[in-house]
Parts: C-alpha cells; structure tokens; sequence
C-alpha cells in the first residue's frame, strides 16, 4: 500500500505506471532509431542535444503542436476514439506484470491469463481506425492487422498454456519463482520461439510489419492520422506493446529477477536484472527489424497456422506426458529442443538458398 | 416454408490506385490495381508524369548540346546512354574514335551499370520490407564508384563527359589507381548485399516464383536486358554485335531459368561481378595517347542520313534514332527506352499475384522514370 486510501493508492499506482509507459515510449523510439541507424551504418540523430538525446522530446513537441487532421469523410467519432481503444489495452498489459518479487500495480493470480487477453485487444483501435479513414489503404491495412493479430494470438496462448503447465500457476510472480535458477527458456526453447515470433507479431515488427507496410500500403490503419493521434495510435501503442510484451518474455522465459546470480536479492539488484532482461528481448526485436525483409500476408498465415500451431500443440502433448508421467526436467529440454531443431529444419527445408561468395578484405583508400 | 435459397454474396474489385506519389513507384509513376480482397485482378499502368519532351528538346540542339538531354533521361545510368548517342552521332558523321577514349568510356559505362545496380538492389530491399539496410548497403557502396565519377567528370549525376569522337578532357592521373581500389571494394560490396538478400530466406520466398513471365512472352513483349535474360535467353548486345570495343573483353552472360523476380535479382548480381571483370580488363589494357580525334571540326556538322544505335544498358536494350537533314542538329531523335516496353508487360506479370507482390514486381523490373517518360 503506497496510501491509505484504497481508491487513491490505485490512483498512484497508475500514475507511475503512465509515466513509466511515457519513459518508455521516449526513451525507445531514441534507442531504436540509434540502433537502427549503427546497423544501417549512419549515425543517428545527432543535432538534438549530445548524442541527440533529446530527439524524442523534440519529435514529441513537434507532434503535439501538429495540426490534428481528420479526413471530410472520415466517421468522426470512431476516428478520433481509435487511438484510445488501441492505446488502453496496451497500457493495461503493464498494470498486471510485476516488476520485483514486491513492485507492481497488482500481482494477479490469472496474471499469465490478462496479459494475453489484454493485449490481444488492440486489434480493435486498429479496426476502427483502418474504416474510419475511409481510405482504401487504411482498411486494407486494418484487415490485415485483424488477420495477423488473432492469428498469432492462437499460438501465443497455446504456447503460454504449455509454460503455465510446467509452472504449475497462472500467476506472474509464481511462475518466476518456479524458475529458480534455471530459466524455462532451458526447459522450453521451442516456447521461446513461438513466444519471440508471437511477439514480433502482436508488435507488428519486421517481418510481420504487414498491416502497417510501409512500401505497399503505406502505414495501413494510420495513413489519415497526424499530430498527436497518430502518436498515440502508433508510437505509444507499438513502443507500449513491445515493452510490455518484453517485459512478460522476460518473466515468464528468462527468469524475471531471479537468474542467475540467486533468490534473495535486494530490489535494486531485481529491477536491473528484470531491466537487463527486458532491454536483451527489446534489442533482439529490434535486430531483427532492422535486417529482416517483410513477409506475404498468405505466407504469414501458413507460417502461423501449418507451423507455429503444430508445433504449440506438441509442446503441450509432451509437456503433458512429462507431468503426467513425473519424468525428470531434462526430458522437457530433450522434447522442446527437438521439435525446435525439427521446426528450424523445417523452415530451412522450404526456403534453401544458395551460398553466396566470400568477400575478399578491404583495402584503404589511395 | 420453403426452402431458402443459397446465393453466393456478390462481391466487387476494389480499384486501388498506387501512385502517383508512392513510396514503391520509384518516382512518379502511377498503377491503378483491381484487387479482389488481397489478390490483384487487373492493373492498368499510367505513364507520362514525368513528360519533358526530351526528343524534341533535342531536335533543337544541337549534337554536343544533346548529350546533356540524354543524362537526364537516363539518370541512373546516364554514361550508359551518353555512350549509345555519341555513338549513334559518330556513326552519322563518320568519326573516329582514339583508342584511349574508347577505354574510358567503356570503364566508365561499366561502373555506372554496377552504380545502377547497386541502386536497384537497395531500393529493392526497401520495397520488400528490409527497412533501409539493404538500402544503406548499397548506396555506401555506389559511393565510391560515384567519387570516381565526381573525380573524372566533375559531377555526381548528370555527367556530360563523353563527345562525339571521344571525350571531353583526359581522366585524371591516379585514375588506374582509382578504379582498380573501386573494383576491389565493389568485390566486397556484392558479397555483402549478397549475404544481407540472397541467403535472408525471406527474401528469397518474396521473390522465388514472383513474376514469371514465359520466354516467348517476353520476347512479344520486347523485353530486353537483365528482365529478358532472367528467362534463360542468352543475349547481351555486348556479344551479339559488339559495339565500341566490347569484343576484346572476356565476360559471361548470366542468364536465370524461371524468369522470376528472383532470377531478375540474381542475374543482376552476377552482371555486376561481370561488369567488374571486364573493368579490370579494360583499365590493364587502357593505352596513353590522345582523347579526341585530331581533326575535330569546332561545330560539328552531320551528311544527310539517318542510324540507329542501340547498346545494352542496365536496364536493357538502348536505341537512339538519329534523322540528319545536314546541319548542326539532329532532324529527329527518337530515344527507345527499355523501361517503356517493361512497364508494358507488368500487367502480365502482376495479374494473379498478391497485392505486395505488385511492389515486388515492379520493383524488379527496375524502371527509370525518366525514361520510361522522357
């Protein structure tokens, strides 16, 4: 309890929360577009500020001040409430996860279950905004965004399903603790895999950037916005998403604040372990978006529905038999890890390239 | 009660209009897509955005004045299509060219067809999805083969460099140097774009069957260059009728099997490692002596009479027609630009593909709007 009152402790509660979520959104549109431009060889910003540390901040003054358009034809009540209805699931994903073994907004005991169920919800903002537009590109987009986004909701729960069988609870700060020293991305790499693909997905990041295409459809359900609605609808949504995302990948597979270093360790040694965690997902994101062409909406489908979902399903089979049957830990290794190497077999079965030459050393310039 | 009817609903094409202003036209072209939920059922391509009249902007200038036309119509390979009009007013007016020259020149046309490529391989990854890498990759390198260019001819885009009977003034010194430290960096350069697309397996599901056009087709079509060879047609107009001095040089034709966008991507990269080969020939065999022929009238007057010559460019086969009726200007000049006769077939590569399988083909067949437009 940070206050007496019940109703003014939640009110505290979600103001930090809100202002950790606003952090957030800042401080990663810097860093990624920082990282970005180092993978792409260029500097990134550099003129605000040192470093151009304060890019964020002036991006964010130059939305707000924007001129907030909505097309003459656009439904107004639905194309200005759009924003909201895909920013609200987002931020409500981080009043559920638990920061330290004490910090967070509430610790729920179906804590596992209202991550996934919240942040599955955004697809509607996005819904709304792709036929409020009135915009051909936006509703394709937004159709796009439904298929994708339920659809990768499927394996993403029946990946979590077959973690929260092991862990044997559905509440967050549980699961930790029944990581002990040996995260479940050990046990369960083929979980880890699903949830990482999930993830990108539920993100909308390269190579699942297909509802919002910025070379077909050009930003898709966000094409009419401007100013400071489309920075809620894209920034804050997507960086939101993605923290919190991150955030529960590294509860639930790398040990949250526990690994590896013991259990009992002050809060300050939890936060940074758990940031560490977070930043290491959030880095791999954004890797990966950097290099990654984007699929074909049909291949996204198969991908999901002929491979993902299979194999979720396997891991709950063998998961299912180990506890059923008391066989020891390392089983579960054997299985998952198995049907990952299988899975990557599988992939690099139907996409097999060439080699390409090996590069000679550069020479400096004469 | 009776029985109720089933109907199927009635659905219609949604007509999606890409362009004029679009980040995957790659300039100002416009394509009107009928797409049945993702899939496209139609395309209609509208060109002319970008019309200048540069053919009958050349008829009023006069020889050496209309080079200058040509590097803006072909702006991204603008050595390539100088070299085809000086060539196409030697033949007119009966010039001879010095050795030398003729070794810059095909230096230089070779480099320029690798910058050209290498633009095309960074655009087509951004127009698959790679947000900008593939883009920076290649235009870090096409950087060092654009400072050659800065160094020789004294601009980065529209160079002006070459003349009817050679070229306007002799490479710099350190030029041998130069080029051969650019060509060692361009080996290095390929690899890279290479490994970044050609082993990224999305890439290649993006592009693998994407596009095919039969070998007949293309040919109806007059399809030409790296599109044309992507169908397994063996034909470069480098070895089929050897223009300039292309036929003391050792190279390979890529061809593909599929005509694909795949192979059009493929056979590219493999052009540009062929490019710098006969550029390594070319700079071991470049004699000294003079630029330019030694009588060179100062206003240069062409007989009666009318050519045609055609040279392969990056993006195909390039033919300058050039009408005299005597006099200091071409009485008409009619520029044959492969991108036109591309854009023609895309709708018979697109029809049936997804709705981002557009941007894939159009991407591939590596239009220059300007000289689709002229």
């Amino acid at each position: 309890m940070i206050a007496d009152n019940v109703w003014l402790d939640a009110f505290v509660r979600l103001l930090a929360v809100l202002g950790l979520a606003i952090l957030v959104v800042l401080v990663l549109t810097y860093v990624e577009r920082k990282f970005i431009g180092r993978v792409q060889m260029r500097l990134g910003p550099m003129r605000t500020g040192p470093y151009g540390i304060l890019q964020s901040l002036a991006d964010t003054i130059k939305l707000v001040v924007k001129e907030d358009l909505r097309p003459a034809s656009a439904d107004r009540w639905l194309f200005e409430l759009a924003p909201i209805a895909a920013f609200v699931p987002a931020f409500a994903v981080l009043v559920a996860l638990p920061f330290t073994d004490s910090w967070g907004v509430r610790v729920l005991n179906l804590g596992l279950f209202y991550v996934v169920a919240v942040s599955g919800l955004s697809v509607l903002g996005y819904i709304m905004a792709g036929w409020a537009s009135d915009n051909k590109y936006a509703l394709l987009g937004a159709m796009r965004s439904a298929a994708q986004l339920i659809s990768y909701e499927i394996p993403l729960v029946v990946t979590i399903l077959a973690l929260a069988m092991v862990a044997r609870s559905l509440n967050l700060v549980q699961i930790v603790e029944a990581q002990g020293r040996v995260p479940f991305i050990v046990w369960q790499p083929l979980g880890f895999f699903i949830f990482m693909a999930g993830m990108l997905a539920e993100t909308s990041r390269r190579p699942f950037d297909i509802p919002s295409a910025e070379s077909e459809i050009v930003g898709g359900p966000w094409i009419e916005y401007s100013g400071i609605r489309w920075s809620i609808l894209f920034a804050f949504t997507e960086y939101s998403t993605m923290f919190g995302l991150s955030v529960f990948g590294a509860l639930i597979f790398l040990g949250g604040w526990n690994w590896p270093l013991g259990l009992d360790l002050g809060w300050w040694w939890q936060l940074i372990l758990i940031f560490v965690k977070t930043t290491f997902l959030i880095m791999m994101t954004l890797w990966m978006s950097a290099t990654f062409p984007r699929l074909r909406i049909d291949q996204l489908m198969s991908f999901c529905w002929k491979l993902l979902l299979p194999m979720a399903f396997v891991q709950i089979f063998f998961n299912g038999l180990i506890l059923v049957y008391k066989w020891p830990d390392w089983v579960l290794f054997l299985t998952s890890g198995g049907a990952l190497v299988l899975m990557t077999f599988l992939i690099y079965d139907a996409t097999r390239v060439r080699a390409p030459a090996r590069a000679a050393p550069r020479e400096a310039i004469p | 009660m009776t029985v109720e009817q089933e109907h199927e609903l009635e659905t219609l094409a949604i007509d999606v209009n890409v362009g004029p202003q679009h980040p995957a036209t790659h300039g100002v072209f416009r394509m009107v897509l009928a797409i049945d939920g993702e899939k496209v059922v139609d395309l209609v391509p509208h060109i002319g955005y970008l019309h200048r009249g540069a053919e009958k902007l050349s008829e009023n200038l006069d020889y050496r004045q209309a080079i200058g036309i040509q590097d803006r119509t072909e702006y991204l390979a603008a050595f390539n299509a100088e070299l085809c009009y000086v060539m196409a007013v030697e033949k007119l007016a009966g010039l001879e060219v010095p050795e030398r020259s003729e070794y810059i020149r095909v230096i230089l046309a070779e480099l320029n067809r690798i910058t050209s490529h290498y633009m095309f391989m960074g655009a087509y990854g951004t127009d698959i999805g790679v947000y900008g890498t593939a883009f920076t990759y290649g235009f870090r390198e096409r950087e060092y083969i654009q400072d050659v260019f800065e160094e020789v001819s004294g601009d980065r885009m529209m160079y002006g460099y070459f003349r009817p009977g050679g070229v306007a003034w002799d490479v710099p010194e350190n030029f041998k140097e130069r080029v051969r430290w650019v060509c060692q960096q361009t080996r290095v350069g390929i690899g890279d774009i290479d490994g970044l697309l050609t082993r990224n397996e999305v890439f290649v599901s993006r592009t693998r069957g994407i596009g095919a056009i039969s070998l007949e087709k293309a040919v109806d079509y007059g399809l030409s260059g790296p599109v044309l060879r992507a169908c397994g047609l063996k034909v470069d107009l480098r070895r089929e009728e050897p223009y300039s001095i292309y036929d003391r040089f050792d190279f390979d034709i890529p061809t593909g099997e599929r005509g694909d966008c795949f192979d059009r991507y493929a056979v590219r990269l493999e052009e540009m490692r062929q490019s710098v080969r006969i550029v390594e020939q070319a700079i071991e065999q470049m004699p000294e002596g003079p630029i330019l022929p030694e009588k060179l009238p100062r206003r240069l007057r062409c007989p009666p009479g009318e050519v045609y010559m055609r040279a392969e460019n990056p993006r195909g086969e390039y033919g300058i027609y050039l009408v005299s009726k005597g006099g200091d200007k071409p009485y008409r000049l009619k520029i044959r630009s492969p991108s036109y006769c591309h854009l023609m077939a895309l709708k018979e590569m697109t029809v049936g593909h997804y709705l981002a399988d557009a941007v894939v083909v159009l991407g591939s067949i590596d239009i220059v709007l300007g000289e689709v437009d002229r």
